[in-house]
C-alpha cells in the first residue's frame, strides 16, 4: 500500500460521509413534501423503533468491517436468541429476566465461537461465519421445531413497545450503544488498533497490537449485540419465531457499506454508520408513505448503495486527478 | 491479511509433470464420494426406500423417487455451484444468484406465457443471464466495488424488482413442450445430460485452457498474475460472464422443472449454492478448487436434507447439518493445508 492510496482511502471516507449527509437532507427534503405524515415527530420515531435492532448490529459490525473481517451470522444468531428466550422461560421455566439475560449470554457465546475459530483456526471469517449463518438459524429451527412463544408478560413489552420521557425505550439504548462505540473507535487505543489490523494486520501484530485478543472480543461483542437486537425485537413484536432475523446480516451490511466503511478494511466511522442505517430506514418509510410497496424499497435501497459508492468512486478519482 | 499465510504456505513448488497432477482437489472429490456412498448405505440400510430398494429390486428403474428427487430436483443447484465454484477460485463471491434464478425462471415462463417460440424461452435468460453477470464483472473489475458489495446491491434490486413486478404470482398453463427439465431422451432425464455434460466440459476447461488457469492464477495471487501477463479487468469480466451461463442454463432447468413456476426468488438458494461449492473443495480464499467437487456436494447436500427424512429425524435440522458440514470441511482444509505446509 503505497503513501498516495493511503491518502486516497483516508479521502474516500470524508467523502462517502458526506455523499451520504447529502442523500439523507435531500430524501427528508423530498419525503416531506411528497409524503404526508412523514415529517411528523410520532413518524419519526416509530421509525427509530423500527430501525433499532439493525442499528445495534451495525454497530459492532462496523468494527469487524474495519478490522477487515465480516459476520454473516447475526441473523442467524439474533433468531437463536429468541427462540433460546422463549424456550428458557416457557420450556425451562427461568424467570423472563434471567431467559433472557441467558439467551443474550449464549448470542455472545454464538459471537465468540465465531471469534475463537477465526483467531485460533485461521478460517476466514467470510467462511466461518457463513458456516454459522447455517448452523445457529439450524439450532434455531431445530430447537423451535417451527413452533411459536406467545403470552408473555405485560412489563416486558416496555423495552420494544414502550416510551420513556416520551421517546421509544430502544431508542435509549441505541443512543447509549451509539455514544459507547463512537468513543470506543475515535477515542481510545482499542480503537486504533481496529483501524491498524484493517489497515496491515502483519504490521499491526509487529506493533505488539494483540490482534488475536482484539478480534476474538469484537466478535464477542457482535453476538452480544445481535443478542440484545433479539430480546428487543421479541418485546417489540410479542412473539419468538425461528426465521426472526432472517436475512438481517444484509441490511447490516448495506448500512455499514453504506456508511463509508471499507469492506477492504482499515477505513470506517460510527458516525458514517449511524447516516447509513437512518438513510436506510427513512427510504423504506418514506417510499411506503409515498404509496410504493414494501418490496420495492427495498429496490431503492440496493440502488442507493450501489450509486452511493459509484459516486465516491467518481469523486476520488477526480479528486486523485487533480493530484 | 491472515489468509495470506495460509495461501503462501500452499502455493504450489515449481511446475514438474506432477505438480500439475490434482492431488489435493482429487481427494476432496474422493471424501466426497465416499461420503456420498456411505450416506447412501447406511440410510439405506436403515430405510430402503431412500435408496428406492423396492424398485430396484423389481427392475422399475423408471420409478425411483426418491434418488430423482435428489438428482434431478438438485441438478440445477450443481450447475450454478459450477459457475460460483470459478467465480469463488478467481477470488470474487456473488451473492444475488439465487435472485437471479429466480428473475429468470420468471422471464422464461412470461415469454413462453405469451407465445414466444419455446427454444427463444429457454435461450433468451442465458443471455440476459451473461449480461447481467457481465455488468457485475464489468464494476468489480473496472470500478474496483468489491464483488460482495456489489451483489449485495443487485441481490436487493433483483429481489425486491421480481416480487414487485410480480407480486408473487404463480405461472402456469406453461405449453406442453416447454418443460426442458422434464424432457428424457434416451429414457435419461434432461437436468442428469445438463449436470454431467457441463460438470466434465468444465473440469476440462478450467484445468487445460489458458482462460481456466488465469482464474486460479488470478484467485491464488493477483499481482503475480498481473506480473505475468494476465490482464486482471478482462479475466474478472470473463469470469463473471461464463458464471452467468451457467446460472442461466440453472434458471431455466428451475424454471421447467415443476408444471407451474412460482414468481419468488427460492429462500437461500444462494446460501446452498455457495455451500456446495466450498463443501465441494473450492477454497473461499481463492485459488484452488474443483468443479467436480462442488457438483458432488451439491448432490451430497441435497442427499443429507432427504436422508433425515428417511431416519426420522425432523428436517429442521437440517440447516444445523448443513452448517456442521461446511464448519468440517473448512476445518478438514485448513488442517490439510497446514500438514503440507509443515512438509515443505
Amino acid at each position: 500500500m503505497s503513501a498516495a492510496d493511503n491518502a486516497a482511502r483516508v479521502r474516500f471516507h470524508v467523502s462517502q460521509e458526506l455523499v451520504l449527509l447529502i442523500a439523507l437532507v435531500l430524501a427528508l427534503a423530498i419525503l416531506s413534501v411528497t409524503a404526508n405524515h412523514f415529517m411528523t415527530v410520532g413518524n419519526l420515531l416509530n421509525q427509530g423503533r423500527l430501525m433499532t435492532e439493525v442499528a445495534l448490529v451495525a454497530l459492532p459490525m462496523t468494527f469487524i468491517i474495519i478490522t477487515g473481517g465480516i459476520d454473516l451470522s447475526v441473523g442467524s444468531i439474533m433468531g437463536l436468541t429468541v427462540i433460546l428466550l422463549g424456550v428458557f422461560w416457557q420450556n425451562v421455566g427461568m424467570p423472563l429476566p434471567l431467559a433472557v439475560v441467558a439467551a443474550i449470554a449464549v448470542a455472545a457465546l454464538a459471537g465468540f465461537f465465531n471469534g475463537l475459530l477465526i483467531t485460533r483456526v485461521r478460517v476466514p471469517p467470510l467462511i466461518m461465519t457463513l458456516a454459522t449463518l447455517a448452523l445457529y438459524r439450524g439450532l434455531a429451527e431445530g430447537i423451535s421445531q417451527a413452533r411459536s412463544v406467545r403470552g408473555y408478560p405485560e412489563w416486558f413489552f416496555v423495552l420494544g413497545q414502550g416510551e420513556v420521557l416520551g421517546v421509544p425505550t430502544q431508542l435509549w439504548v441505541l443512543l447509549v450503544a451509539v455514544i459507547v462505540f463512537w468513543i470506543v473507535l475515535s477515542r481510545t487505543t482499542f480503537g486504533r488498533s481496529l483501524y491498524a489490523i484493517g489497515f496491515n494486520e502483519t504490521t499491526a501484530r509487529y506493533s505488539a497490537i494483540k490482534v488475536d485478543r482484539i478480534k476474538l472480543v469484537i466478535y464477542t461483542l457482535s453476538g452480544l449485540m445481535a443478542g440484545i437486537g433479539g430480546a428487543i425485537f421479541v418485546s417489540r413484536v410479542s412473539t419468538t419465531r425461528s426465521d426472526m432475523g432472517t436475512g438481517l446480516e444484509l441490511d447490516v451490511i448495506a448500512a455499514v457499506v453504506l456508511g463509508g466503511t471499507s469492506i477492504f478494511g482499515g477505513v470506517g466511522t460510527i458516525g458514517g454508520t449511524v447516516l447509513g442505517f437512518t438513510l436506510i430506514q427513512l427510504l423504506k418509510n418514506g417510499l411506503s408513505l409515498t404509496g410504493v410497496k414494501g418490496d420495492a424499497t427495498i429496490v431503492v435501497i440496493g440502488t442507493v448503495l450501489i450509486l452511493s459508492i459509484l459516486i465516491t468512486n467518481f469523486l476520488q478519482h477526480r479528486r486523485g486527478s487533480d493530484g | 491479511m491472515s489468509g495470506m499465510a495460509v495461501r503462501e504456505a500452499s502455493a504450489p513448488l515449481a511446475p514438474t509433470a506432477f505438480s500439475r497432477l490434482p492431488r489435493v482437489a482429487l481427494s476432496q472429490e474422493l471424501v466426497l464420494l465416499f461420503a456420498l456412498l456411505a450416506l447412501f448405505v447406511v440410510v439405506g440400510f436403515i430405510n430402503p426406500r431412500f435408496v428406492d430398494w423396492s424398485q430396484i429390486q423389481s427392475g422399475d428403474w423408471g420409478d425411483l423417487r426418491n434418488l430423482k428427487t435428489i438428482f434431478l430436483g438438485n441438478a440445477y443447484i450443481a450447475i450454478a455451484a459450477i459457475g460460483m465454484s470459478m467465480v469463488i477460485i478467481s477470488g470474487n463471491i456473488d451473492i444475488s444468484v439465487g435472485s437471479l434464478i429466480g428473475i429468470l425462471a420468471t422471464i422464461s415462463g412470461t415469454l413462453a406465457v405469451n407465445g414466444v417460440p419455446i427454444i427463444l424461452c429457454w435461450i433468451i435468460p442465458v443471455i440476459i443471464a451473461i449480461a447481467f453477470t457481465s455488468l457485475m464483472g464489468a464494476m468489480v473489475a473496472y470500478l474496483r466495488i468489491p464483488s460482495i458489495v456489489v451483489s449485495l446491491g443487485f441481490l436487493s434490486i433483483l429481489k425486491g424488482g421480481l416480487i414487485s413486478a410480480t407480486g408473487g404470482a404463480w405461472i402456469n398453463t406453461l405449453p406442453d413442450n416447454f418443460h426442458l427439465a422434464q424432457m428424457r431422451p434416451l429414457g435419461v432425464p434432461m437436468p442428469i445430460y445438463f449436470m454431467l455434460v457441463l460438470t466434465v466440459a468444465a473440469a476440462f476447461w478450467m484445468r487445460l485452457s489458458a482462460t481456466g488457469r488465469s482464474f486460479y492464477a488470478l484467485g491464488g495471487n493477483a499481482e503475480a498474475a498481473r506480473l505475468s501477463g494476465i490482464n486482471r479487468e478482462r479475466t474478472t469480466v470473463k469470469v463473471f460472464a461464463i458464471h452467468g451461463f451457467f446460472v442461466g442454463v440453472a434458471g431455466i432447468l428451475f424454471a421447467t422443472q415443476l408444471q407451474i413456476i412460482q414468481s419468488t426468488v427460492p429462500p437461500n438458494l444462494e446460501l446452498t449454492i455457495i455451500t456446495a461449492s466450498v463443501v465441494g473443495g473450492v477454497s473461499i480464499l481463492g485459488g484452488t478448487g474443483t468443479v467436480i467437487g462442488s457438483t458432488l456436494a451439491a448432490i451430497l447436500i441435497a442427499a443429507i436434507g432427504s436422508s433425515l427424512i428417511f431416519i426420522n429425524i425432523s428436517p429442521y435440522w437440517l440447516r444445523a447439518v448443513q452448517g456442521v458440514l461446511i464448519l468440517l470441511t473448512v476445518l478438514a482444509d485448513l488442517w490439510r493445508r497446514a500438514r503440507q505446509a509443515r512438509r515443505r
